[in-house]
């Protein structure tokens, strides 16, 4: 007879009107392992997730918690029974305190009818202690940074007594250091006997901190494998389903005469809060300029700058020779800059638009799609079904909204539609974050032969990784400022993540 | 998931209709009246002849252009509860304008005048629109206060400097001949519909539906109209796209005051043949409840317009052969308000169910 599982489901289905979440999934995780499911943007492993928390209810299949089968089990059923998740969206109310936060809804009482808030404060800091977590019991939320802030979810989690802790997409909104620490966080529990269930789509996190591995495709388990026996690309043929070139073929680059050149330029953020302090820098025809730096010091506020979104403070910002510092975002655009900003939902797209009225935004006004004031629904349409055979955009149908594209294919969208056209300068901002594999895939690529046709490429984002992989130089931007350039190949990640933090300087 | 959408864009609000009907049903049996014979007294008097087809579509007609403007300011994002003043000072200004050039052939004067009509709607709603474009001064709150403004000036220039000569009533004096529109009843008695002499129904149905069209013609076919749309949709993605947001603003607010003005080709130009004070009694509050049933889309708004015709109609049977108080209707169309507007939120709920990782 052998040991219950910890976790196990068998021929779990669950269908939505329009698609099939999870179909006939089967997973086994075993008593203290950290356990990860991959795989790309809609594959089913979040709907998995909820299923077994008792968030969603399956249509088919059984879900069992050590041995023992859920029927029809609700959250707080599944908390009772030592299983916790800690969301990809906190649940923590601001003006509240971490214990506050921690003990809400079995909060420890004193005289029958009072909070006890030292008891409260106790127990957290106990349990911070214990996993390394080092947290303030007294500390408001609104306070603390999103790596804190995760940290609060983990020990709500632990405080309900869970041991089997789900962790949907910890790492997404946490910089290099934190993840790090995270790690550090989740081995400790590990350690003294906790089972983890890991949601990511990141493959070396993969690797570095999980015993065992399922992946999942368009709702289906694809493979379950051992971490310490796989390889990314094994992974990524399991998520895609072919064969996926993880790293970026690049040539030389060929730089000429600078497109962009940013001279002092510095701009406020709210409150007389300097967001840039005399930045310069400046961009080739020809060549990418990664821009590195902790989310928050200042890589926004330039991107918006540039593009017209944010007045600079004072400076000068010359594109080809111009000066267009304080343009409207309609005459920086026309001067052929392009801009896949970093929220592709709240700017980059209106996601109740068609694909096709979604293509031309930010061109709409001008010709052919629009001329003596009417729109011209034929080049309109003309341009998407262009655009979308060209990048393989899903569905392939023009009339569609947004809203009901894939992440990755709403930013397959955007891309189309600011490379198109050949801009002089293309700004990118964090062109790959929350995308799957394949998608990530093609902007890389997409990139580089935006360069290679000659454009002066500017990539923010906050993946190392992608910068290092990317671009022909690099800048690091801390508090506002640029504190080190590289060429490409002559820095290291650990030199590049110190500049990141001040800690060089 | 499109065509969901456009089969729920159309079920619900039918669906609401039926519902608030049963309501009222229970409202008229709580009464100690039979519902089946209220009902059938109400649809009889909306259908029951040529007479009565002409006074729903009569009914309607003010109610197309008031529920254009409130759903055509909604597509770009501003709530319009204005249309009430603005169809106040497009009909003052239509009828100044009638009143003040004697001697215009009809085929120019009438055309002038249905510009004049938009123009003043226009006018009025472009305050409150450049207010909010340029301090962000939201224009619920000020389209409400130029409502009584609207009443409180065309009231005094009525009584104080336009009143008809000899006359108690405040009222002006009639428009010349010129500027009338024609009633229908002649045309389509030609064509061997009896519609009635007396029947109000008149040309300006005409212009409310050349003003469907251009509302849809605006918004969809137009580089304005998708930037209104984007504005409305997602500002912040339209300040990214290089669309001039305070400019749209205004632009929305004009065009939305102009097809409240238009009320004043119906109620001037087309049946009153003066500016009498405080006529309206509503009809741009009603355009709010029509924009929502017809889910602010033009063509929409053109059926519950029809319906709200009908249901105008039909009450005033009610009132006359039954114990039913004609507000019957009132509960009925404010019923289907509610259950659209909450129907509204749980297909959202139903239908927003994207695709999550």
């Amino acid at each position: 007879m052998p040991e219950p599982r910890a976790v196990e489901l068998r021929g779990v289905t669950k269908r939505y009107p329009r698609v099939t979440a999870c179909d006939d999934v089967s997973l086994s995780v075993r008593e203290g392992e950290i356990h990860a499911i991959v795989g790309e943007n809609g594959a089913g492993k979040s709907t998995l997730m909820k299923l077994l928390y008792g968030l969603v209810r399956p249509d088919e299949g059984e879900i069992r918690l050590r041995g023992q089968t859920l029927r029809a089990h609700r959250p707080c059923d599944s908390i009772r029974l030592g299983l916790g998740m800690v969301h990809q969206h906190f649940m923590l109310i601001d003006p509240l305190t971490v214990a506050e936060n921690v003990v809400l809804g079995s909060e420890p009482v004193r005289a029958g009818c009072l909070v006890d808030s030292k008891a409260a404060g106790e127990m957290v800091r106990e349990l911070s202690d214990r996993y390394g977590l080092e947290l303030d019991p007294d500390a408001r939320i609104e306070d603390l940074s999103v790596g804190l802030e995760q940290r609060v979810e983990i020990v709500k989690v632990l405080f309900r007594g869970a041991d089997v802790l789900i962790l949907d997409e910890p790492t997404g909104v946490l910089t290099p250091h934190e993840v790090a620490e995270l790690f550090v966080t989740l081995r400790l529990l590990k350690k003294s006997g906790h089972t983890i269930i890991f949601i990511t789509h990141k493959l070396d996190e993969v690797l570095e901190l999980a015993d065992r591995v399922t992946v999942m495709r368009a709702g289906r388990v694809t493979g379950e494998v051992m971490a310490s026996v796989t390889t990314k690309e094994e992974l990524a043929r399991m998520m895609v389903g072919r064969d996926v070139l993880l790293e970026v073929d690049r040539g030389e680059s060929t730089p000429a005469e600078p497109v962009l050149e940013v001279s002092d330029l510095s701009a406020l953020r709210r409150k007389g809060v300097a967001a840039l302090d005399s930045v310069d820098l400046t961009v080739r025809a020809g060549e990418v300029l990664g821009i590195a730096g902790v989310q928050g010091n200042g890589q926004t506020e330039l991107v918006e700058v540039l593009a017209g979104l944010r007045r600079p403070g004072s400076g000068s910002v010359r594109l080809c020779g111009e000066e267009i510092a304080g343009r409207t975002p309609r005459a920086v655009r026309d001067l052929g800059v392009a801009h896949v900003p970093e929220d592709r939902q709240e700017r980059g797209l209106v996601l109740e638009f068609s694909l096709a009225e979604n293509l031309v935004l930010g061109r709409h006004h001008r010709r052919p799609f629009s001329s003596v004031g009417l729109v011209s629904t034929k080049a309109v349409a003309a341009h998407a079904d262009t655009l979308i055979a060209a990048h393989d955009i899903r569905p392939a149908d023009a009339s569609v909204a947004a809203s009901n594209l894939s992440g990755g294919n709403q930013q397959k969208v955007i891309v189309a539609r600011e490379f198109d056209g050949s801009p002089k300068l293309l700004i990118a901002s964090q062109p790959t974050r929350g995308v799957d594999i394949g998608a990530i895939e093609f902007v890389h690529k997409s990139l580089i032969d935006m360069r290679d046709a000659g454009a002066a490429v500017l990539l923010v984002s906050a993946e190392l990784s992608e910068i290092m992989s990317l671009s022909d130089r690099i800048a690091v931007m801390y508090r506002g400022r640029i504190v080190a350039e590289f060429d490409a190949g002559t820095v290291s990640e650990e030199e590049l993540g110190l500049h990141m933090t001040g800690a060089a300087s | 998931m499109k065509r969901w959408t456009a089969i729920a864009n159309v079920v619900a609000p039918l669906l609401a209709v039926v519902v608030s009907f049963l309501v009222g049903g229970l409202v008229v049996a709580a009464i100690g009246e039979s519902p089946l014979r209220v009902y059938s007294i109400l649809f009889r008097g909306a259908f029951g002849s040529v007479d009565a087809v002409g006074y729903v579509l009569f009914n309607a007609v003010p109610m197309v252009f008031a529920g254009l403007a409130v759903a055509f300011a909604f597509r770009g994002g501003l709530f319009n509860i204005g249309g009430e003043g603005q169809l106040y000072i497009g009909s003052f200004v239509c009828a100044w304008i009638a009143l003040s050039l004697h001697g215009l052939p009809a085929p120019l004067l009438i055309p002038l005048l249905v510009l004049v009509s938009a123009a003043g709607g226009a006018l009025w709603a472009a305050l409150p629109g450049y207010l909010k474009a340029r301090f962000g001064a939201h224009e619920v709150i000020n389209t409400i206060m130029m409502n009584f403004i609207a009443i409180g000036l065309t009231g005094y220039l009525v009584v104080e400097v336009f009143k008809e000569a000899g006359q108690m009533t405040p009222q002006t004096a009639e428009i010349p001949v010129a500027a009338q529109l024609p009633r229908l009843a002649g045309a389509l008695q030609s064509i061997g519909i009896p519609l009635p002499n007396a029947n109000p129904l008149n040309a300006s149905i005409l212009v409310a539906f050349a003003a469907i069209w251009l509302a849809w013609f605006i918004l969809y076919r137009t580089t304005l109209g998708y930037e209104i749309r984007a504005v409305g949709l997602n500002p912040k993605a339209a300040e990214y796209a290089g669309i001039n947001i305070r400019r749209t603003t205004v632009m929305t607010m004009v065009l939305s005051g102009a097809f409240a003005g238009l009320v004043a080709v119906n109620e001037v130009m087309g049946f009153r043949h003066r500016f009498l004070d405080n006529f309206s009694s509503g009809i741009g509050f009603m355009g709010i409840a029509v924009a929502l049933l017809g889910r602010n889309s033009p063509l929409g708004v053109l059926f519950a317009a029809l319906l709200f015709g009908m249901l105008n109609t039909g009450a005033l049977e009610i009132d006359v052969f039954t114990d039913v108080p004609r507000e019957l209707i009132l509960v009925v169309q404010a019923v289907t308000i509610i259950l659209v507007v909450v129907g509204n939120e749980l297909l959202q709920r139903r239908l927003g169910t994207r695709r999550t990782a």
